[in-house]
């Protein structure tokens, strides 16, 4: 099969669908890769290093477009380039599903099989092919990077004989993956790290990753099942913004990070928050792109407004590491399809299906919704039984502890006595020792610890070798006598056993030291 | 040749009961466990020579003789055996025990001073025989066949037919008739049925250990040593010598006490391990295992390692296997001089003895103050750093907290997972004794560390110095 990667045409896209590593893993996949002339310039991959690791070069999109079973992508497709494809092609890229209905139409009715890569599903399984996790990854962390380059100060505190630096405060809206990673990111640099998330369970994984947590005092749960936040009621939001202008006066750099999927970025950050931000202050706006978290983010830019806090609404892609990250995503559910010889599009899958967006001419959107969250879907609610319940069943399991200790009791009384009523004397004595003998060893070995079971194992082993007494009780001084033979050999075996026993037990504990 | 008088020698034998007491009491501290194998050894010696020299021993020539020739095969293997075969040692000399038992069995039956003895006291002493035939015929090839497994010369996976319970019942009633008509036989003419019945004891013991998987090897080797106690125990009665009877309760109770402890640190019914079959594959659905397993090479978990500042190793078999506890502790020490915190972590049924770890980490002068026991380490979990799970697999397995399907669901396990990253040792992906899947090692936090245990370790080591 054939594997088509066209140059992006996009002047802002600098990632391309496939590196020189990636090609190399598509072929182990068993696919023939094609790249477009120059596709990975951008992202610093020269066409040589793509022909060295096994790609050919095809010089036009629209070749690419003819030959492939397959196409990479990473933007979606303009209408132009959905012009150039087949009919029973699989395409694969970004295609932002609820926002682009007429493409989607026209990749219907082109008979496109569309797999957005971003609609893949984000349960554990697909993590691996999960492209907004890997990419958020690369944006939390450059979140951090580039604004601190135009914060321009030190993110951690020092005390130096030059006088005290106090660390920079970081605030971090929205703790999904590139929120967390921009935590991570701020907190390795030194800086003071808070985050704000509206669902709760999160202030795990925020603390985890070294920030602290705020919260609003409106005890309101932003968590839903597709692992993204919903929006709040009015009062949450109130509370949010009250506290957001609190913090606005004291933070250096406030990176925003909320995204709700198919629609604009929540407004979180209001002309107000930034008026009362310190000059030299910087915001970072991950979610400039779908109308920004704040309400003066330009998409694409970077300028400073009048109080002088700067506003950074692009960043850098790290095209060349993205393109890898990307890369691999693909690679990954190109594997999970059964790579190139057991190729199968099933729709039965749980992955496919919801990120196979058109299907044989029929729109697939949206999906059925998924249940995830990372509090494990719902765990089955334990009612803790009441303190009364608790009493009645301690009575009653005491009560039949009683109860079969009597029965126990009688039984054991009844066959003592039978014992006593028809063994001879001799027995009874014997008995006696032996009953309290096994309860002796009973209670020795309740508290020996664990890491000498080994040795008290060598060792009772060791002691159990007195069955050599019987053998020295029926020797006779007869070697011809088969009773003098018999008792040879059990003092042999049980005379083996009790220097083995001892000897190896001494080496054992001889080992054991503080 | 001086004769101790019967009063001295029951003496005597007190005291030697005492000081086993002793012996075993003492082994349940490191620091007076030394202190109880001397216990052991007087106690034993005085046991010996007050019976050599008591009334009516004969032959005293043979006895020095064999005794002699004894202590050096005893000797020899004892020093020779390596610590990571101790379990096949302690198998091996519980069979000598169940020989021990059969034979003084046999010769208190054909002993001309048992045909004096007349009315309930002759038949009582019939039984008794019986029972110390039956029982050390057990414990002698079950011994055997629990040696087999853990040498890797029986297949260790537990052998199930059906319908093998009504199989051993109907055998067990075959020998309780055949102890009845034994009992009502005059002289020594009851021996055919003895032969037996021997015959019957020790194909019961054979199968009684093949039924039983080798997850599950820990219990059944203590269980024995627990047979063998009462085996000698049963010889006492028919002998009437109280100091075989106490010795014998004593290690018969003490070993069954301890496979409780083990059958209780693996979540296991006590009576199901003993029948046997376990460890054959979950019973219903076992839960679909998500995500995918990652390995890493050795200089990236070198470089994890270097990172870290808190380390937990969880040591198994595999490590037994490989003996790879000098060069563990040698990495130990490196990364200690590094300023960080290294610690083991033992699960009570890790290897095939229990303590099985513990006496392996001392043979490398491993200061046991690192090394901690479940309980102690589960609640640092998520404070830890990295774990190295060195050839452990179900000890560690998850399925054991959260799948009801899994046989070893219950187990208490280490819960390794919880700690920042996980790298586990192994020679491939295979499953661990018990046959279970483990989920661990699909976990996103864990990594794979492909190989034999001591040259990985030699591997690491060189990584990090």
């Amino acid at each position: 099969m054939k594997v088509g990667v066209p140059a992006e045409i996009s002047q802002n896209e600098l990632r391309v669908a496939a590196t020189p590593k990636t090609v190399k893993r598509l072929q182990k996949q068993g696919f023939e890769v094609y790249i477009e002339h120059n596709a990975g310039v951008k992202a610093n991959f020269s066409d040589k290093e793509f022909e060295e690791a096994g790609a050919k070069i095809v010089s036009t999109a629209a070749e690419i477009y003819g030959k492939s079973d397959i196409v990479l992508k990473v933007k979606e497709p303009t209408m132009e380039e959905v012009d150039m494809m087949h009919e029973g092609l699989v395409m694969l890229s970004y295609l932002w599903p609820a926002q682009n209905q007429p493409l989607l139409q026209k990749l219907a009715d082109k008979k496109v099989n569309a797999i957005a890569m971003d609609a893949i599903p984000r349960i554990s399984r697909a993590q691996k092919m999960d492209v907004l996790s890997s990419m958020a990854n690369i944006a939390g962390y450059r979140a951090v990077i580039e604004g601190s380059f135009y914060f321009g100060r030190f993110l951690n505190g020092q005390i130096t004989a030059a006088g005290k630096v106090e660390p920079a405060k970081v605030l971090v809206i929205g703790a999904g993956v590139a929120g967390l990673a921009a935590i991570g990111a701020a907190n390795s640099l030194g800086a003071i790290v808070r985050a704000f998330d509206t669902r709760k369970e999160v202030a795990e994984q925020i603390e985890s990753m070294g920030a602290q947590f705020l919260t609003v005092e409106i005890n309101e749960d932003g968590a839903t099942s597709s692992g993204y936040s919903k929006e709040m009621s009015k009062e949450f939001i109130e509370a949010e913004m009250k506290l957001f202008l609190e913090q606005a006066k004291e933070v250096d750099l406030v990176i925003t990070t909320a995204q709700i999927p198919g629609r604009p970025a929540p407004r979180l950050w209001m002309d107000y928050h930034v008026a009362a931000m310190k000059p030299g202050s910087v915001i970072v706006d991950l979610a400039a792109s779908t109308g920004g978290n704040c309400a003066l983010t330009r998409n694409g830019e970077v300028y400073t407004t009048d109080n002088g806090v700067t506003m950074v609404g692009k960043l850098s892609q790290l095209p060349s590491q993205a393109s890898q990250l990307y890369g691999n995503n693909l690679c990954h559910l190109l594997d999970d399809m059964g790579k190139a010889e057991k190729w199968k599009i099933d729709m039965e899958d749980a992955v496919v299906t919801r990120a196979m967006v058109t299907y044989n001419g029929e729109i697939h959107w949206p999906p059925a919704p998924l249940p995830v969250s990372p509090t494990a879907g719902g765990k089955p609610k334990v009612v803790p039984p009441t303190a009364e319940e608790v009493r009645a069943s301690d009575a009653e399991k005491s009560k039949k502890a009683s109860m079969s200790m009597m029965i126990t009791l009688a039984v054991v009384g009844a066959l003592l006595f039978m014992v006593g009523k028809f063994a001879p004397g001799e027995f009874i004595q014997h008995f006696t020792v032996f009953v309290l003998a096994v309860f002796v060893g009973w209670q020795l070995i309740t508290n020996v610890s664990h890491s000498l079971h080994t040795p008290l194992m060598a060792v009772t082993n060791a002691i159990s070798g007195i069955i050599v007494i019987g053998g020295l009780l029926q020797t006779t001084d007869d070697i011809k006598n088969p009773l003098t033979i018999i008792a040879g050999i059990a003092i042999l075996v049980a005379s083996i056993n009790i220097v083995g026993g001892f000897v190896v037990t001494h080496r054992m504990l001889k080992m054991f030291k503080k | 040749m001086i004769v101790i008088a019967k009063e001295i020698q029951t003496a005597a034998y007190l005291f030697a009961s005492i000081l086993f007491i002793l012996s075993l009491g003492s082994l349940s501290s490191q620091e007076s466990a030394k202190r109880g194998v001397f216990y052991g050894i007087i106690g034993m010696a005085i046991a010996i020579i007050a019976t050599v020299f008591g009334q009516g021993v004969a032959g005293h020539t043979y006895i020095i003789v064999a005794i002699a020739i004894a202590s050096v095969i005893g000797l020899m293997l004892a020093r020779k055996v390596e610590m990571t075969s101790m379990p096949q040692l302690v198998a091996i000399l519980h069979s000598f025990v169940g020989l021990a038992a059969v034979l003084v069995g046999f010769g208190s039956y054909m002993d001309p001073h048992t045909q004096t003895i007349e009315g309930p006291a002759h038949s009582i002493h019939l039984v008794e025989v019986f029972i110390g035939i039956f029982i050390g015929a057990i414990t002698f090839t079950g011994s055997i066949i629990a040696w087999g497994k853990l040498e890797g010369k029986v297949r260790s996976k537990a052998l199930v037919y059906p319908g093998r319970h009504a199989v051993n019942i109907i055998l067990l009633v075959a020998c309780i008739v055949l102890g009845v008509l034994f009992a009502q036989q005059e002289g020594t003419a009851g021996l055919p049925y003895l032969y037996i019945m021997t015959g019957i004891a020790s194909f019961i013991g054979i199968m009684l250990v093949m039924a039983i998987g080798g997850g599950d090897m820990p219990v059944v080797v203590s269980m024995l040593n627990s047979y063998s106690g009462w085996a000698a125990s049963a010889a006492g009665f028919m002998l009437g010598n109280d100091l075989l009877i106490v010795t014998g309760a004593l290690v018969g109770s003490s070993g069954a006490i301890l496979s409780i402890h083990m059958c209780h640190a693996m979540n296991r019914s006590f009576v199901s391990v003993i029948l046997g079959g376990f460890g054959n594959g979950p019973v219903g659905v076992a839960k679909a295992i998500e995500g995918e397993v990652t390995s890493l090479n050795h200089e990236e978990v070198a470089a994890l390692l270097k990172e870290a500042k808190s380390i937990v190793i969880v040591p198994g078999y595999g490590m037994a296997v490989a003996k790879a506890q000098y060069p563990i502790y040698d990495m130990v020490q490196t990364l200690q001089k590094a300023g960080k915190k290294v610690r083991f972590a033992i699960h009570p049924v890790a290897g095939r003895l229990p303590g099985h770890m513990n006496v392996l980490l001392a043979e490398a002068n491993v200061p046991y103050d690192i090394v901690l026991e479940m309980d102690e380490i589960n609640e640092d979990m998520p404070t830890t750093d990295v774990v190295m799970v060195i050839g452990a697999n179900d000890v560690v397995n998850p399925s054991a907290q959260d799948d009801p399907a899994s046989s070893i669901y219950g187990m208490p396990v280490i819960e390794v997972w919880k700690a920042e990253k996980v790298i586990i040792m192994k020679r491939s992906m295979s499953a661990g004794y018990s046959g279970e899947d483990n989920p661990l090692f699909y976990k996103p936090n864990s990594e794979m560390l492909y190989g034999d245990a001591k040259v990985s370790v030699e591997k690491l080591l060189g990584f990090l110095k």
